[in-house]
């Protein structure tokens, strides 16, 4: 029995030995959850040519992997907002800080296919948001009360929306969103409740639209033409609700970072972009 | 002594010095945030804004949400375990009993993601039509489904107390004229309450701990909740939807571990409830 023990400890570490054989580098990859599937797709199709380096992409919101940059966890941090000043001091701590746009993500909202409303201008949007339109007839709607959703706290969605439209482009600093909002842990979480809900409204990146919910098209103001979210009207500028993707990376770039970033940046990467929705930089 | 009885006292110890270390820990993430931000309205206020200037940190709602939630699990899921613990153990033929005690141990086993996507899909829309709600993502919904999943833990206890009355009670009573019913309802649960009760707390403290399913069908809002139909956001949810986020010693992060070290000390609680009522019983 303990020969038997010994025997099969002994194979064990023979077989992590000869696994270990082949120097491989790995780059992680983290942060965003609008940016996960891109980050996965892109990962996978650069692995194709670049057998010696692997990637392992994860989610859990942009602030989850500023903070893993901040903390060393990360080799990259996928964000769909830009950083806040404490972080960009934090991150600058553990060297030279890369800001690299890797494309663009339009932000649907998104309502039940049931529901009448079809557009919203931006201040009414904000005005759902911060609790001061209650009942969908006051936008024409169903005599129904407003069930809001946003992604929870941790989305770099949350701070981009809270900003751009609860907040008015900055203009209501002392804005927030509305205590009644209900943070969905996660997008596919709030497009289940959008789904099954005809009074709810919510926000999610454009290439998570579905025909289960119904997109919103967006007025700059009153008198302007809505505007409804495609890779076309992103690229065009005339949709508002638009924003860039970042990979943030600190120190050097060199080695198998610097190639792999060359990648995404290059035509090839930028078709992976495009194949998910996203809007490419060119 | 010999060295496997030193071995087994030792792992003992290493249980308790963990569980130590582990409070320790708690209360020492916890320290930058309660010496800065710590006063009473942490506990009263309803304002959670984590990532504004400055931000504001406010666990009252979900302290109330994680007392509604469990409230209404054990409301619903008492009676249903209490009862089918006594059927079991009293009533239904010993094959029966072990097909149906095996079953209550899968449900056990049951990821507790999987109860949260049923939740997503079938008990909300149920709730939300049923009582005509503006979503079905409400404590209530979170509340009922936890009553399911604290099934097993609430049966295999109270079984296990009920089986634990010596049988020359239920002779006595028999002995006195007494009927099945009567000797079970009169005799033999009556004697079971301690234990009963024990599980009564035990599946309390699984409630209040659990996150997964709460997250997810719980509804998310972060304010105080004004009745068991509203969408709310527990404790356990807080945390596991934010700790991701913190940058590690933010004050978020740490405001964070000392939500944490909160659920610890009421879990912990409502454990030293159940193993008192367990030992004043065997004391007795």
């Amino acid at each position: 029995m303990k020969k038997a023990i010994i025997l099969a400890l002994a194979l064990l570490i023979a077989t992590v030995a000869v696994g270990c054989r082949p120097q491989k580098t790995t780059l992680d990859v983290t942060g965003s959850d609008t940016m996960v599937n891109l980050g996965a797709a892109l990962a996978e199709e650069f692995m194709k040519t670049n057998r010696n380096i692997e990637i392992a992409v994860s989610g859990g919101g942009s602030g989850a992997g500023v903070a893993a940059l901040i903390d060393g966890r990360t080799n990259i941090a996928q964000s769909s907002r830009d950083l806040r000043a404490e972080e960009r001091t934090k991150a600058a701590a553990r060297g030279a800080l890369h800001e690299i746009v890797v494309g663009w993500d339009g932000l649907a909202v998104a309502v039940n296919p049931a529901n009448p409303v079809n557009e919203l201008t931006l201040v009414q949007l904000a005005q759902i948001y911060r609790g001061e339109i209650r009942n969908w007839k006051d936008l024409g709607g169903n005599d129904a009360p407003i069930v809001i959703l946003s992604r929870d706290t941790t989305s770099g969605t949350f701070v981009f929306f809270r900003e751009f439209v609860v907040q008015e482009r900055g203009t209501k600093r002392d804005a927030e969103y509305h205590p009644d909002t209900m943070m969905m842990p996660s997008t596919e979480a709030l497009f289940q409740e959008i789904s099954n809900n005809v009074n709810a409204i919510g926000y999610i990146g454009l290439g998570y639209l579905r025909p289960a919910v119904k997109a919103i098209g967006i007025k700059a103001d009153a008198a302007s033409a809505p505007v409804w979210p495609t890779v076309d009207t992103v690229l065009n500028k005339s949709y508002p609700l638009a924003r860039p993707l970042f990979f943030f990376v600190t120190g050097e770039l060199k080695g198998a970072l610097k190639t792999y970033i060359d990648f995404v940046l290059s035509d090839k990467g930028q078709q992976v972009v495009r194949s998910l929705e996203f809007v490419p930089i060119r | 002594m010999p060295y496997q009885q030193r071995l087994v006292t030792l792992a003992g110890y290493a249980v308790l010095l963990i569980t130590a270390l582990i409070f320790v820990f708690l209360v020492q993430q916890s320290w930058p945030f309660v010496r800065e931000h710590g006063s009473l309205v942490f506990f009263t206020g309803d304002r959670w804004l984590p990532v504004s200037l400055p931000p504001v940190f406010q666990i009252g709602g979900f302290l109330v949400s994680s007392g509604i939630i469990t409230g209404v699990a054990i409301i619903i899921g008492v009676p249903f375990g209490v009862l089918a613990a006594i059927s079991l153990a009293e009533l239904l033929p010993p094959g029966v009993s072990v097909i149906f005690r095996s079953i209550f141990e899968v449900t056990a086993g049951i990821p507790s993601v999987v109860f949260g996507f049923l939740g997503l899909k079938i008990v909300a829309p149920a709730v939300a039509g049923l009582f005509n709600l503006p979503t079905g993502l409400t404590g209530f919904s979170a509340g009922l489904v936890l009553s399911i999943m604290i099934l097993p833990t609430l049966v295999s206890l109270s079984e296990e107390a009920l089986r634990a009355v010596p049988r020359e009670y239920a002779e006595a009573s028999y002995a006195l004229g007494a009927n099945r019913w009567q000797t079970i309802w009169r005799v033999i649960v009556p004697s079971a309450r301690g234990g009963i009760g024990a599980a009564v707390f035990l599946a309390m403290g699984r409630a209040i701990g659990e996150t997964m399913t709460v997250l997810m069908i719980a509804g998310g809002r972060l304010a105080m909740p004004t009745s068991i139909f509203d969408p709310m956001r527990p404790i356990t949810a807080l945390i596991a939807s934010e700790v991701n986020n913190a940058a590690r010693n933010s004050i978020q992060y740490h405001a964070l571990f000392t939500a944490g070290l909160i659920l610890f000390m009421i879990t912990f609680a409502v454990n030293a409830i159940a193993a008192s009522v367990i030992v004043g019983k065997k004391a007795r």
